[in-house]
């Protein structure tokens, strides 16, 4: 009862302070500002910024906002402190506290207010209060999230204030779980203790279980014992995703294999050839995506979010261009001698490496991510990264199309045809040396369109190639040579096992132990998963 | 069997020695002139990092023969292609001495390279310069460490987030090799005479070029959740890092919660990523392009006009290389000669600007003295500079941390003149005798 007026208590003075916060006077923060601009070390920074949050007034949060970014500079004439936009050589400043436009100044006539991680910490932190009240909902919630893993006692108040106004159900749920953890850091009764230990074990992540366990640490008797109780639940539950996190890991492992070795299930399953410089057709396509991006940022920076789309077929075309180039210029006169073709494409493969090594220099190309493959979401207790999702699917849809490809078309007819008797094949009126050009150059093209998907998760490099070809090939043997589902099945298995692997084994045993299996598979079944039967074979 | 193997390497090797030969007569011709080996790989894995130190080099003695060159002599660099291939180092490094009779050699990255080259440089009395930040554990007569050892970069760094961030559990990973392995070793030993729990401590490794970092970075995540302040140290190498900054951005790990420390990410290797998400994420070394001094603006803008390239950054391992050209440079003039002994006898010592506005002096050991500087990454692929040590630090060869080195010194002054001095028994030898 006690703590209800306290509350009410609490809302009656947030609420009358309010209209007196906003005609607060100007100067003081002036005042702060000008403090701000004579700090020497990060020590006093952080007092300032602890000051100009204390005054509660709506202009800190742009202030310290520009702090935190970085925006803050100081002129060197006259110490004045601005907001600085960049603009070319110069800077574009303006008052921090009203926004209103002072002019530009050249670099050197300013400096930038420095931040580090644990003054951006604090901010973050008293922001937290200032922003509990904001008008955006990711705001509040951002907010919210921050001072559940800091909880303090002293925002109790702020925070029941801001319950009280919630109208979304999210925002309002997760600042019942802030002021739950905070709850558990105060001084309060055991059945508010209780309550709030109930509130996050509900939350269950791993949030709630810092907070748990440290709470858990310092209290003792029946209290202790309901948060161990709670702890213990949480472990059970976040294991039983760990498990769904293993498996979607490995899902996303064996879809970068799948794409990596899908072109080499073509080139080297259905054709034999055995292509070295299958590596180099997936950088080639991922040097493409660099071109195209660069091209779109010179001359149409609005269709950034398109440049993979654009990039694929122009990687398509580029890999399958040089594929054709290298059929038709050496690999046909090779068929039916493996080791010669082995060592022919290694030779290619050296060439383009150092080709692209020449044009475009040895350091790693930025490819940038489109806004839609940025960042995560959560699934539970699962996150999982765009990227890694349009990845997966990505994958999907080229392994789909490509067996529609061979199966549903007259195109993929012949080149069945033709792989699997030649002769009869030729007999039949089907141009035989073609078919084998452009089986090759399609195999080349979807290794180029596989590198545009590779370029988001791995660097651009001239040695981009080199990380996949042993792997390809892995896959490929595995899933059984000639046999596209193979090559399908093969990926995720090995994408599973690998990730199921490397929490016990560690990476570098993981992939050890890996190799190890397939070795021991092949010596049982040496055709891979899936072998192909009849005539095929025997070719 | 055998023989004909060994007919064929006769072969090659009679091949690589004549094309070496030929493409040195030209030049063989010229007595004037000093020679300067750059061994450092233009081609293969490591080619990513060693293309620069190459242009850098280059770029010095094109500056120094304006002034004048050396001696009255002009210096010729002399350019081999070990393709990231460590005995293929060892042969070339060979071949600089005695084929092209180079006076020092500027070269290697990896210290796998560096330890293929050791017996070569001994046998043939010559120098190396080395220009990247090691494990340490070594001191050789004809070897000069100019990058930092683990002392110069590592130790400050852990110091760093320990004190000012107020981290209790630490992270330390790495790919599998020599260099992250030794620097582990070290770092476990000094944070446990910290005071930190073993159970605090989790150590990673991955193998060269991983790419798929999903598990370890959520990994890191749960280590990182249990309520006492978590971070990373990364001596993750070369291509690996890219993949591992997008995984920490992309699972949202900020630079507030769990920061990475780097000791192998510098301006090159942000060069090909998007640093908006790694805003806060640190490194240490002993030089940024940030560092604002006037002896760095010049060689920035020198550099860039050298290069033609407004976009060039600069890095750690170049600013090695130019304190060790410039001290050479000096100790040849010291000693009025490029002999090799009396080049190693002068140039201990010998004491040349930096770029981050100190000097740096070449130390009895073959190690320099250098400030240490924390930076963190910036939006624009910078760094900027949030602490650094007050003085000079002195690079140590053997850790004081490790029970099989605390023992040891390195003094290559005569009378000592040994590398691996043992303190406790007064002995010379021990650890590291390559005899």
């Amino acid at each position: 009862m006690q703590f209800v007026r306290g509350l009410v208590l609490a809302i009656a003075v947030i609420c009358a302070s309010l209209p007196s916060l906003a005609h607060a006077d100007e100067a003081g923060l002036r005042a702060l500002l000008t403090r701000l601009a004579t700090t020497t070390n990060f020590q006093e920074t952080e007092s300032v910024v602890r000051d100009l949050a204390a005054t509660g007034e709506p202009a800190v949060e742009r202030i310290l906002s520009a702090l935190a970014d970085g925006n803050l500079y100081v002129r060197k004439s006259d110490q004045g402190v601005f907001t600085g936009k960049e603009d070319g050589q110069t800077l574009s400043l303006s008052d921090p506290l009203d926004g209103t436009a002072a002019g530009t100044a050249a670099k050197a006539d300013i400096v930038k207010v420095k931040v580090n991680n644990a003054l951006r910490r604090t901010i973050r932190d008293v922001m937290g209060g200032l922003t509990l009240g904001s008008a955006d909902p990711t705001v509040r919630l951002s907010a919210a999230s921050t001072m559940l893993k800091r909880p303090d006692k002293t925002a109790l108040p702020a925070l029941d204030a801001a319950i009280a106004g919630e109208t979304d159900a999210t925002v309002k749920a997760a600042l019942a779980q802030a002021r739950a953890a905070a709850v558990l850091v105060s001084d309060l009764g055991e059945a508010e203790k209780r309550a709030a230990i109930a509130v996050l074990a509900n939350r269950g992540d791993s949030d709630a279980l810092a907070q748990l366990t440290a709470f858990q640490a310092a209290s003792t008797g029946a209290l202790a014992e309901t948060a161990a109780r709670s702890v213990a639940q949480i472990e059970t539950s976040m294991a039983a995703w760990q498990v769904a996190q293993n498996v979607w890991y490995g899902i996303s492992l064996g879809s970068v294999l799948l794409l990596a070795a899908i072109g080499l299930a073509i080139t080297f399953g259905v054709m034999g050839v055995i292509n070295m410089a299958h590596g180099e057709m997936v950088m080639l396509g991922a040097y493409t995506t660099f071109v195209v991006q660069q091209a779109i940022r010179a001359f149409a920076p609005d269709l950034f979010d398109w440049s993979l789309a654009i990039a694929l077929p122009a990687a398509f075309l580029v890999a399958g261009g040089v594929g054709l180039a290298i059929e038709r210029g050496m690999i046909r006169f090779l068929y039916g001698r493996p080791l010669e073709t082995l060592l022919a494409t290694w030779g290619v493969s050296l060439i383009l490496q150092q080709a692209v090594r020449t044009i475009f220099g040895p350091t790693n190309q930025e490819v940038g991510a489109p806004s839609w493959m940025a960042g995560a979401f959560q699934l539970g207790q699962l996150t999982i990264t765009w990227s890694r999702l349009w990845i997966v699917l990505f994958c999907l849809a080229v392994f789909l199309l490509l067996v529609f490809i061979m199966k549903r078309t007259s195109w993929g007819l012949r080149m069945r045809a033709v792989t699997q008797n030649r002769r009869m094949a030729a007999s039949m009126g089907i141009r035989t040396p073609w078919v084998d050009a452009f089986t090759f150059a399609l195999g080349s093209g979807i290794a180029g369109i596989a590198g545009v998907a590779l370029s988001q998760i791995d660097n651009v490099s001239p040695n981009f190639g080199q990380g996949y070809i042993i792997d390809s090939f892995m896959v490929v043997v595995f899933g059984g040579v000639g046999n596209l589902w193979g090559t399908f099945i093969g990926a995720m298995t090995l994408g599973v096992l690998n990730k199921f692997l490397e929490p016990y084994a560690g990476a570098v045993l993981g992939k050890i132990l890996v190799l190890v299996l397939i070795i021991l598979f092949i010596q049982k079944r040496p055709r891979g998963l899936f072998a192909l039967k009849g005539r095929a074979v025997e070719a | 069997m055998r023989g004909h193997f060994a007919n064929w390497t006769a072969a090659a090797m009679a091949g690589i020695v004549g094309a070496g030969l030929s493409l040195a007569s030209p030049s063989a011709a010229a007595d004037d002139t000093i020679k300067v080996g750059v061994l450092h790989s233009l081609s293969g894995t490591m080619a990513i990092s060693e293309t620069t130190l190459k242009d850098t080099m280059l770029f010095l003695i094109e500056e120094q023969n304006k002034k004048g060159g050396l001696l009255g002599k002009k210096l010729e660099a002399v350019v081999v292609d070990p393709a990231s291939d460590w005995p293929l180092f060892a042969e070339k490094a060979r071949q600089l001495i005695e084929q092209d009779k180079v006076a020092a050699v500027f070269g290697c990255w990896t210290s796998s390279s560096r330890k293929s080259v050791l017996p070569v440089f001994e046998e043939l009395n010559s120098l190396l310069f080395y220009p990247v930040q090691y494990e340490g554990e070594e001191s050789q007569r004809n070897v000069f460490y100019t990058g930092a050892a683990p002392n110069q970069q590592a130790i400050p760094a852990v110091d760093y987030l320990m004190n000012e961030e107020g981290v209790q559990r630490w992270v330390l990973a790495g790919t599998d090799y020599v260099y992250p392995q030794t620097t582990n070793k070290i770092l476990q030993a000094y944070l446990q005479s910290k005071g930190v729990a073993a159970e605090d401590i989790m150590v990673n490794y991955t193998p060269f070029g991983h790419s798929d970092w999903q598990t370890i970075v959520s990994d890191i995540k749960k280590f990182g959740s249990t309520g006492k302040k978590t971070a990373v140290v990364s001596t993750i190498n070369g291509d690996a890092n890219v993949p591992f900054y997008k995984e920490l951005g992309n699972q949202g790990i900020k630079a507030e919660d769990i920061p990475v420390v780097a000791f192998s990410v510098g301006e090159e290797e942000l060069a090909g990523l998007d640093t908006a998400p790694l805003v806060g994420h640190l490194a240490a070394w002993n030089y940024f392009q940030s560092v604002d001094s006037p002896a760095n603006a010049e060689f920035i803008s020198a550099w860039k006009g050298y290069t033609k390239n407004d976009k060039r950054v600069t890095n750690d391992p170049m600013e090695a290389h130019v304190i060790g050209f410039n001290m050479w440079l000096k100790a040849v003039e010291k000693a009025g000669t490029t002999d090799p002994d009396a080049v190693i006898d002068a140039i201990v010592g010998v004491s040349v600007p930096n770029l981050s506005g100190g000097f740096s002096t070449m130390m009895p050991n073959h190690h320099i003295t250098k400030p240490v500087l924390i930076g963190e990454i910036q939006a624009d692929g910078q760094f900027e500079t949030v602490w650094q040590t007050a003085g000079l630090v002195v690079g140590d060869e053997w850790s004081d941390y490790l029970p099989d080195s605390k023992d040891l010194i390195a003094d290559w002054r005569a009378p000592m003149s040994c590398g691996n001095f043992n303190v406790a028994t007064g002995k010379c030898g021990g650890k590291g005798t390559t005899n």
